[in-house]
């Protein structure tokens, strides 16, 4: 098996395969209260403390759609350039399990709400299309709890009811590497829109992934094998990886592979059979003759596509020209929406005569180092926006040296600090007077004749030496770009 | 006054208006007369202690301006209610105590009514006979071994026996008009829409419809009123200008256009049904209504439509009584063993026959050629009423193609069984409304009944001609109080 930088094909005798991905993202709508019920979707409470009479499925109770989820779903939609269907229906699936309360799920089978789109991957190599096949809303389940009591399984139904969209795409993805980005993406347009928090840990955002095989350069798509549930996005890697190569096996074997469902042991590491064709649920689907069909008009969808924000895919397009940023640095800055505000926030508290590229380099650089050491968001970065700007601007302007600036930038992390503060209070401000330089320079040439003598014989290397004293002695506040000035003059 | 039981629900409200009674003396007549009628098992819970406090309660302070002050009234058993068991007539709702109300009998408490009890019903309301309740089958007041009809038999025969002024039953292919019919009473089942599903046990949502039943088309329109609301709370509840039916109901139907369908006259149909008929559309003419011969060419797919549509819906909707939440619970080895035990001694046979008719239709393969079939035939026969309603105004027809029969007659035959629904079948389709009124007496003695259906949300022009037709009809129900000893 090899992988190149932008291929993943798997090799077996001469042959090469292909491998073919798509995904069913379950993503849980942000929504106070549920899609068909007034209870909280508050995640972490107490069991069954979030339970209607409806979400119980109790004789007689009803559903009642939640327009805000509509809303979110839409929006989702206009974020994933989709289809907005304007009549789509819920339908009923049918299933019997100790968590599903009402026997049947609430979900939208034929007419979807959300129709066609494209989601946009930046891949180290340039751009690629994926094709989202629709979006459509559909209840949560409850949770069965198999590990509290050694004789029961105990069900909690806070989460049953709760809104989510399953997001289809086309089976356009063909590397773990893609599908990584393809996740990171959707859950940044869903971020923007404020539509899903995209938490995986809780379970906000989590993917079926269907995996088949083909020869490569060949068009007819393998049998398919679903890998249900996977939480995380190593795990959908680690998945996909596993299976392909099971499935080009069973190939190379001669055998044939069965079109079924598969779950992921993570422990393992392995997928493993779940339910064959043939075992398969038969949901049974019907038009739920509680709910009419959801009918919306282009009023209504206007009126949410004014309320979409600046989305990833612009928002690099304006950093590019506005800013002058390399597309990598534009890609890095827009994947997460608090990212491209903790940015702009720098840009705008620089003020005029701002440096942008040193802006990127500090936030991308020393910022994220620390976010990634100790584990945290940028909204709980330790070093504010302002401040960062500050800094930024401190090293533009020649007060300090890059260097300094990485000394302030750890101890502005102690309650954010106002560097220029800590300029003053350490008297960290860089010598820039050429006078007090050059007397400096004068008295380290003196104290180092037989070296000046060998650099100008050209010993060019011990430039360094005199810089490296410079600094030394001036406790690194000397400005580097006048030593370097002064010393080429001098020596 | 002795016989208070036997006084309308309009004459009552003016009795209690005009301070000629109270209601402890109304409720307490009402409690008397079903004590002694237990015989009749029309009633499933009982809650007359409580209903004679509550009168008392009203005559201390009583607000006449209700439309149902002080009234007492047992409900059909599908309506949940606060804190009083609601059964549905099943097993696996036997000790099922709601902590809510439906919002019809919500409705029914805010005009000052009393509830007296929980009346029988078939089991989830499947059944033309009111022999599938766990709780025994209801007899008929007319005549000893006579079913009372179904699903809401137990209502039928509590209104019939005067155990209850007025009453409300669920209608989703008939359960209140065949009854009514067989009882000798007035039933009424409002247009798809008009009264809300809220707290109604659920058996086909597309067809369910709650309804007043009632001795006289008065106290019909009277309940109506009452009971019609659009409530936020059902997807399906329609927001329209309901009438003030009682107030406005009148005698005055000069003009209106009559129709009557050829399809009605099925085979095998027994003369007497035919001569009723025949003298219903003679009373309309004697009214001054036009009557016109009108063309339904789908009617007779309407049974084997229903009968895929309801049970379908009735499949997925009986999903949710599996043991796990509340209700009866069977032991089992495990999940699916507890499924399957709990179910199979939860429901009796005609529920489980319908839940493997609904589950089959609607099994991949199976779905194209039946439900899906069904739905579009279902808008065919929508289409047919929607055509002749461009000519007329109204209806005729018998409302169902026998009167009533003998205990354990149909039981095994649930084909015969299901053939009692062919006349009131294709309105529940067409999401119409129709009304049955008494209409005469077949050779035994036994009452008949004729159905008026409507235009959509026409429940007062229905209510009006049954209106008409009643003066000139004046029935009179043959109760003999056989059962009180």
């Amino acid at each position: 098996m090899t992988i190149d930088k932008s291929e993943y094909l798997i090799k077996r005798h001469n042959k090469v395969y292909e491998v073919v991905i798509g995904l069913e993202v379950h993503a849980q709508v942000t929504s106070n209260s549920k899609l068909f019920s007034s209870s909280s979707t508050k995640f972490g409470a107490e069991p069954n403390t979030q339970v209607s009479l409806v979400d119980a499925a109790f004789p007689g109770m009803l559903p009642v759609i939640n327009e805000f989820c509509v809303k979110q779903a839409i929006k989702t939609g206009i974020g994933l350039r989709a289809q907005i269907n304007k009549r789509s229906v819920f339908d009923r699936k049918n299933y019997f399990y100790a968590d599903l309360p009402q026997g049947y799920q609430i979900s939208q089978f034929k007419y979807p709400i959300v129709g066609e789109g494209t989601v946009i991957l930046d891949m180290q190599d340039g751009q690629k299309e994926v094709g989202i096949e629709r979006l459509h809303l559909e209840q949560d389940a409850g949770k069965s709890i198999h590990d509290m009591d050694p004789q029961n399984t105990l069900v909690d139904l806070n989460r049953s009811g709760v809104a989510l969209m399953e997001i289809v795409s086309k089976p356009d993805l063909r590397t773990p590497n893609e599908v990584s980005v393809y996740i990171k993406k959707l859950r940044s347009i869903m971020r923007y829109l404020g539509t899903c928090d995209g938490n995986m840990q809780e379970g906000s955002l989590r993917a079926d992934v269907n995996v088949s095989v083909r020869l490569k350069d060949t068009k007819k798509l393998g049998t398919r094998c679903e890998i249900k549930n996977v939480n995380s996005i190593k795990f959908m890697q680690m998945a996909i990886d596993y299976e392909a190569n099971r499935q080009v096996d069973l190939i190379e074997e001669g055998k044939s592979i069965d079109q079924e469902t598969r779950l992921f042991d993570t422990k393992k590491n392995e997928t493993r059979s779940m339910r064959s064709k043939e075992d398969a649920h038969d949901y049974r689907y019907f038009p739920d003759p509680d709910l009419l069909p959801l009918e919306v008009n282009d009023e209504f969808i206007n009126e949410l596509k004014l309320t979409i924000p600046e989305l990833p895919d612009d928002k690099k397009k304006r950093f590019i020209e506005e800013f002058k940023l390399t597309p990598y640095e534009a890609t890095i800055l827009v994947s997460d929406i608090e990212t491209s505000k903790y940015f702009e926030e720098v840009i705008a508290k620089m003020g005029k005569n701002q440096d942008i590229k040193l802006a990127v380099n500090w936030i991308t650089g020393e910022l994220f180092a620390v976010l990634n050491n100790k584990n945290l968001e940028i909204s709980q970065s330790p070093i504010s926006a302002k401040n960062l700007a500050k800094l930024v601007n401190l090293i533009k302007n020649g007060t300090i040296s890059g260097k300094i600036g990485k000394t302030i930038f750890e101890l502005m992390m102690d309650g954010d600090k106002d560097p220029q503060i800590i300029v003053e209070e350490k008297g960290l401000k860089q010598e820039s007077d050429p006078k007090a330089l050059e007397a400096l320079i004068d008295k380290i040439i003196n104290e180092n004749q037989e070296k000046a003598i060998e650099y100008k014989n050209g010993k060019e290397k011990l430039f360094g030496f005199f810089v490296g004293q410079a600094m030394k002695i001036s406790g690194g506040k000397a400005n580097p770009q006048l030593i370097n000035e002064i010393l080429k003059k001098k020596l | 006054m002795s016989n208070i039981t036997s006084l309308s629900l309009t004459s009552l409200v003016n009795n209690i208006k005009n301070k000629k009674l109270s209601s402890e003396e109304i409720t307490k007549a009402f409690v008397d007369r079903s004590e002694k009628s237990k015989e009749l098992n029309s009633y499933i819970s009982e809650d007359f202690s409580n209903a004679i406090d509550k009168a008392k309660k009203f005559d201390k302070n009583p607000n006449l301006d209700l439309k149902l002050p002080g009234i007492p009234m047992a409900v059909k058993d599908l309506f949940c209610t606060q804190n009083i068991k609601t059964t549905a007539g099943s097993k696996i709702l036997e000790n099922f105590i709601p902590t809510y109300e439906s919002t019809v009998t919500q409705n029914i408490w805010n005009e000052g009514a009393i509830l007296l009890g929980k009346l029988n019903c078939d089991e989830f309301a499947m059944g033309s006979s009111n022999e599938t309740s766990f709780f025994g089958n209801v007899l008929n007041p007319i005549d000893k071994g006579l079913v009372p009809g179904g699903s809401s038999g137990g209502s039928a025969a509590a209104v019939s026996g005067q155990l209850t002024p007025v009453t409300i039953g669920t209608d989703t292919g008939g359960s209140i008009r065949q009854p009514a019919s067989f009882t000798g009473i007035v039933g009424l089942k409002p247009t798809y829409g008009s009264c809300s599903r809220y707290g109604i046990v659920a058996f086909a949502s597309s067809l369910d419809q709650a309804g007043p039943m009632a001795q006289n088309v008065e106290d019909c329109a009277l309940l109506q009123e009452v009971i019609s609301s659009y409530d936020k709370k059902d997807s399906t509840s329609i927001d329209f200008k309901r009438n003030e039916y009682s107030k406005e109901l009148t005698k005055d139907i000069k003009g209106k256009k009559i129709g009557i369908p050829k399809e009605y006259r099925i085979d095998g149909m027994p003369k007497e049904i035919e001569d009723l008929w025949q003298k219903g559309i003679q009373y309309v003419k004697d009214c001054g209504a036009e009557i016109i011969d009108i063309s339904l060419p789908n009617t007779s797919y309407a049974l084997p439509t229903y009968y895929i549509v309801a049970p379908a819906e009735a499949s997925s909707n009986l999903a949710r009584y599996d043991g796990v939440k509340y209700g009866f619970r069977a032991n089992g080895e495990n999940l699916i063993d507890m499924y399957e035990k709990t179910r199979s001694e939860g429901f009796g046979a005609e529920v489980q026959r319908r839940i493997m008719i609904g589950t089959y239709v609607l099994s991949s393969g199976y779905y194209d050629a039946y439900y899906l079939k069904a739905q579009k035939v279902r808008k065919l026969i929508k289409n047919d009423f929607d055509e002749s309603y461009k000519k007329v105004d109204a209806i005729l027809t018998p409302s169902t193609p026998s009167s009533a029969f003998k205990i354990g007659e149909k039981k095994d035959d649930p084909v015969s069984m299901y053939l009692n629904d062919i006349f009131t079948v294709p309105v529940n389709l067409a999401g119409l409304p129709a009304i049955s009124i008494p209409a005469g007496h077949d050779a035994s003695g036994y009452p008949l009944g004729l159905q008026i259906i409507g235009k959509v949300f026409k429940e007062q022009e229905i209510l009006n001609i049954a209106y008409a037709m009643e003066e000139k009809i004046s029935f009179k129900n043959k109760i003999t109080d056989w059962w009180i000893k």
